[in-house]
């Protein structure tokens, strides 16, 4: 058996954050992180961030992860676990985890989960076809492996997630065709969508994918219009040669090590699907089980960040060996959070929240 | 539209149409197509076919999406050997 103070699940934006909290606090802490390197997302995002200084704004996000780690460099009661899986995760905070082939055991006093999300998939013939992949499977080809997978693509979903991995595409060389978006609006930022039209990137609005085209890989997708009720409206088939698709319809939070030790969760529709619900402290119906980042409600890395600054400190609270700045930190980053959500697309992100702590008030 | 090729378990490779014939036979919720059908029991653990199966179940029975419950979760979340389990305890305090 393997013994902590805290133990994170994930090494990604709010798991490192809450990670340098901890360590800052002086509590032995251990990063479980499945991948090899550590970052998350961070490590394909290519682009710079939004905001102000203090939420990295300015920064790339590759550039992002780097920092984030040399914050947590000098700690010497860190332990960071790589290219190692969660297995189980049991109410009396015992951990099995699987490193390197390797069974083990670690027993924490608080645990953070900060799993982040998987991405949503959509239903469509011939969804299985090679070269048919998600925003992520992409971002980690091109941007963090350097492989290019195909010579043209048709992205599908014109969320921030969608839009900036097109230009991305663009950047590497594929000619990006079209990009097609079901609801009657761009669902992401206005600049990332004028910097693809300047390219002359048609980007339309109230179409969906009915089929893929291929025999043992993708040749062609077929786009139809749809109503307002997402029906196909009949005649309007066009078919557009391409060898690569990619699907970007949102993300789901990753929920399930909270479901698998009996954090309630309950499914919100603003934050992604089912999350763990927390209280304002970050906390999981299971005491000194928290919870934070994408896991708890789909938002950008910088809100992630933030959360996981906050969730480490409130940990560090619950295990009575508050941070040494705790207050003035708590308050400097749920003021950034609050800034964050201020804007437009902050609204669905505090409807959900707002969901959130009722279903905990009733559960 | 073909049923049979729209994929919405990629791990068990369930389509629309084994998840459309189970619900015909009064099959409503996730746990009873994951006994069924395998769904969520692969490698990815439902992720994939998780929402689009909760979605398919709602649209069938007409009910909000928050109603409509996943499966349970439990360990393992992976595949782990006996062996290396065995070797685990051996290291046991």
């Amino acid at each position: 058996m393997i013994y902590a103070d805290v133990l994170i699940v994930g090494g990604g934006p709010s798991g490192l954050t809450a990670a340098k909290m901890c360590c800052e606090a002086g509590l032995s802490t251990i990063i479980v992180e499945r991948s090899h390197i550590l970052g998350g997302q961070l490590t394909k995002q290519t682009h710079k961030f939004f905001g102000s200084k203090d939420q990295y704004a300015k920064m790339r996000g590759i550039d992002i992860a780097v920092k984030l780690q040399e914050d947590l460099a000098s700690f010497n009661t860190l332990t960071m676990m790589l290219e190692t899986t969660v297995v189980g995760l049991y109410e009396d905070k015992v951990v099995t985890i699987l490193q390197h082939n390797e069974y083990k055991k670690i027993k924490a006093k608080a645990i953070i989960l900060a799993t982040g999300a998987s991405e949503k998939f959509l239903a469509f013939e011939n969804n299985d076809l090679p070269q048919i992949v998600g925003a992520g499977a992409l971002q980690t080809l091109v941007n963090l492996y350097q492989v290019i997978p195909g010579k043209s693509m048709v992205m599908i979903g014109s969320g921030n997630i969608g839009l900036i991995v097109s230009y991305q595409m663009l950047q590497a060389g594929i000619e990006v065709k079209k990009v097609i978006e079901a609801t009657d609006r761009i669902g992401g930022y206005k600049v990332h969508a004028s910097k693809l039209k300047r390219l002359g990137v048609d980007i339309q609005t109230r179409k969906t994918i009915k089929r893929a085209i291929g025999k043992d890989q993708l040749e062609a997708v077929e786009i139809v219009r749809i109503d307002e009720n997402f029906q196909e409206i009949e005649g309007t088939s066009e078919i557009i040669e391409t060898d690569l698709l990619c699907v970007s319809v949102g993300l789901s939070p990753l929920h399930q090590l909270a479901s698998m030790m009996n954090c309630k969760t309950t499914y919100i529709s603003e934050l992604g699907g089912y999350v763990p619900l927390i209280d304002d402290h970050f906390q999981c119906s299971v005491p000194g089980v928290f919870a934070c980042g994408d896991m708890v409600g789909i938002e950008e890395a910088s809100s992630a960040m933030m959360e996981g600054y906050l969730a480490g400190l409130y940990t560090c609270n619950y295990l009575n060996q508050p941070h040494l700045e705790a207050e003035s930190l708590i308050s400097h980053y749920e003021n950034q959070l609050y800034e964050l959500r201020n804007g437009l697309f902050g609204r669905k992100t505090l409807r959900g929240i707002e969901k959130r702590k009722e279903n905990l008030i009733h559960a | 539209m073909d049923k049979s090729k729209i994929i919405l378990c990629r791990c068990e490779d369930i389509t629309l149409d084994d998840v459309h014939r189970l619900l015909d036979e009064g099959y409503t919720t996730f746990e009873d197509m994951k006994r069924l059908l395998r769904v969520g029991m692969g490698p990815c653990q439902a992720t994939t076919c998780g929402h689009l199966i909760q979605w398919q179940i709602a649209n069938y029975l007409n009910q909000p999406m928050e109603e409509i419950k996943i499966q349970k979760v439990r360990p393992l979340t992976t595949g782990v050997t006996l062996n290396q389990i065995v070797e685990g305890i051996k290291h046991e305090d």
